[in-house]
């Protein structure tokens, strides 16, 4: 199935959770927050939640910046 | 009047210089300027990871969290429902309630959008954060950050990385002579004589980020601010002299000397 990811059409595997995502994408968690159709998921939830069809994820972290 | 610490919310500073970690030419240059500058809290933007390049050492390794608090910014939003949204990612991301609220409402002068700052800023209020807001240099918007309960006022001295210096003086020391919130001078200071100028006139913080970083030598300027900061705020706290017109002789006139001229 399709989902948008930080503005990407991907494919997901039906069943992955926000998660398994970050763990297949390489990202570590330090530092980094997701949110799925514009709700912040906390980090303790992110095992819950499956991703579904046409949901789009932000995944973001801190940069330089004033 | 005593030089006191500044009190943000429930945040307490020894500093009255925050610094932005934007635009430095190397993270360690960064990290050099930030030790100079003797600020206890820097600003970071939030950003979409890259999915192509998700490793590696970001911003905050950078960032000792024991000596720096961290005060994530809303820059590049240009609606209160983006910044919303973006003070909550960096909430869960960097576990602070602090939030530099900035709702931009122009792209060239990046001058705020007082309608939709107040809005996000009511919303940010109500879900627990701490907000400063940028804001121009109107003592209305400024007032209605206040009572929708903002924990400072940070009206901008001229636009963001213009490095002009304190364009708006009057309307600074308006601002703050009203504000029941600190009021923290962002964005316009280009050099140390302009940190001085503001903090003279009552403000209680200066926030910084081209000023340093665009700087030729970025840690000598961080360190000229840090001092240009105190000079400021004690000139402030001193109070200065009554300007006059003519002049006013420092040395008595009486008992002067006479040389054995004729007359």
């Amino acid at each position: 199935m399709r989902a948008s990811i930080n503005g990407e059409e991907r494919d997901v595997r039906r069943g992955t959770t926000l998660f398994d995502l970050l763990q297949q994408l390489g990202i570590a968690m330090r530092g980094v927050a997701v949110a799925r159709n514009d709700r912040v998921i906390g980090r303790a939830q992110l095992a819950d939640e499956q991703i579904e069809e046409g949901d789009r994820i932000e995944i973001i972290r801190a940069v330089a910046g004033g | 009047m005593k030089n006191e610490e500044l009190k943000i919310g429930e945040y307490t500073f020894g500093s009255r210089l925050i610094v932005g970690t934007g635009k430095y030419p190397s993270l360690d240059v960064m990290q050099a300027a930030h030790e100079a500058s003797g600020a206890e809290m820097v600003t970071v933007a939030i950003r979409r990871i890259h999915l192509d390049d998700p490793s590696g050492k970001t911003l905050i390794d950078y960032i000792d969290r024991a000596k720096f608090r961290i005060l994530p910014n809303t820059a590049g939003c240009y609606s209160a429902k983006d910044a919303i949204l973006t003070a909550q990612l960096a909430r869960e991301a960097l576990e602070t309630d602090l939030i530099k609220l900035e709702v931009i409402g122009d792209a060239q002068t990046l001058h705020p959008d007082a309608g939709e700052t107040i809005a996000a800023a009511e919303e940010l209020v109500k879900q627990g954060f701490t907000v400063l807001p940028y804001v121009g240099d109107d003592p209305v918007a400024c007032k209605r950050l206040e009572e929708v309960g903002c924990a400072a006022v940070m009206p901008l001295a001229a636009p963001i990385g213009s490095g002009l210096g304190v364009c708006n003086r009057y309307s600074i020391a308006i601002i703050k002579e009203r504000a029941r919130v600190p009021v923290i001078v962002d964005a316009g200071v280009g050099t140390a004589s302009d940190a001085a100028i503001a903090m003279e006139l009552g403000v209680d913080a200066l926030l910084m980020n081209t000023g340093i970083a665009a700087a030729k030598d970025p840690v000598r300027m961080a360190s000229a601010m840090r001092h240009a900061v105190l000079a400021g705020r004690e000139a402030y706290l001193a109070g200065r002299m009554t300007r006059r017109l003519y002049a006013n002789a420092s040395s008595p006139m009486q008992d002067l000397i006479s040389s054995g001229h004729d007359g």
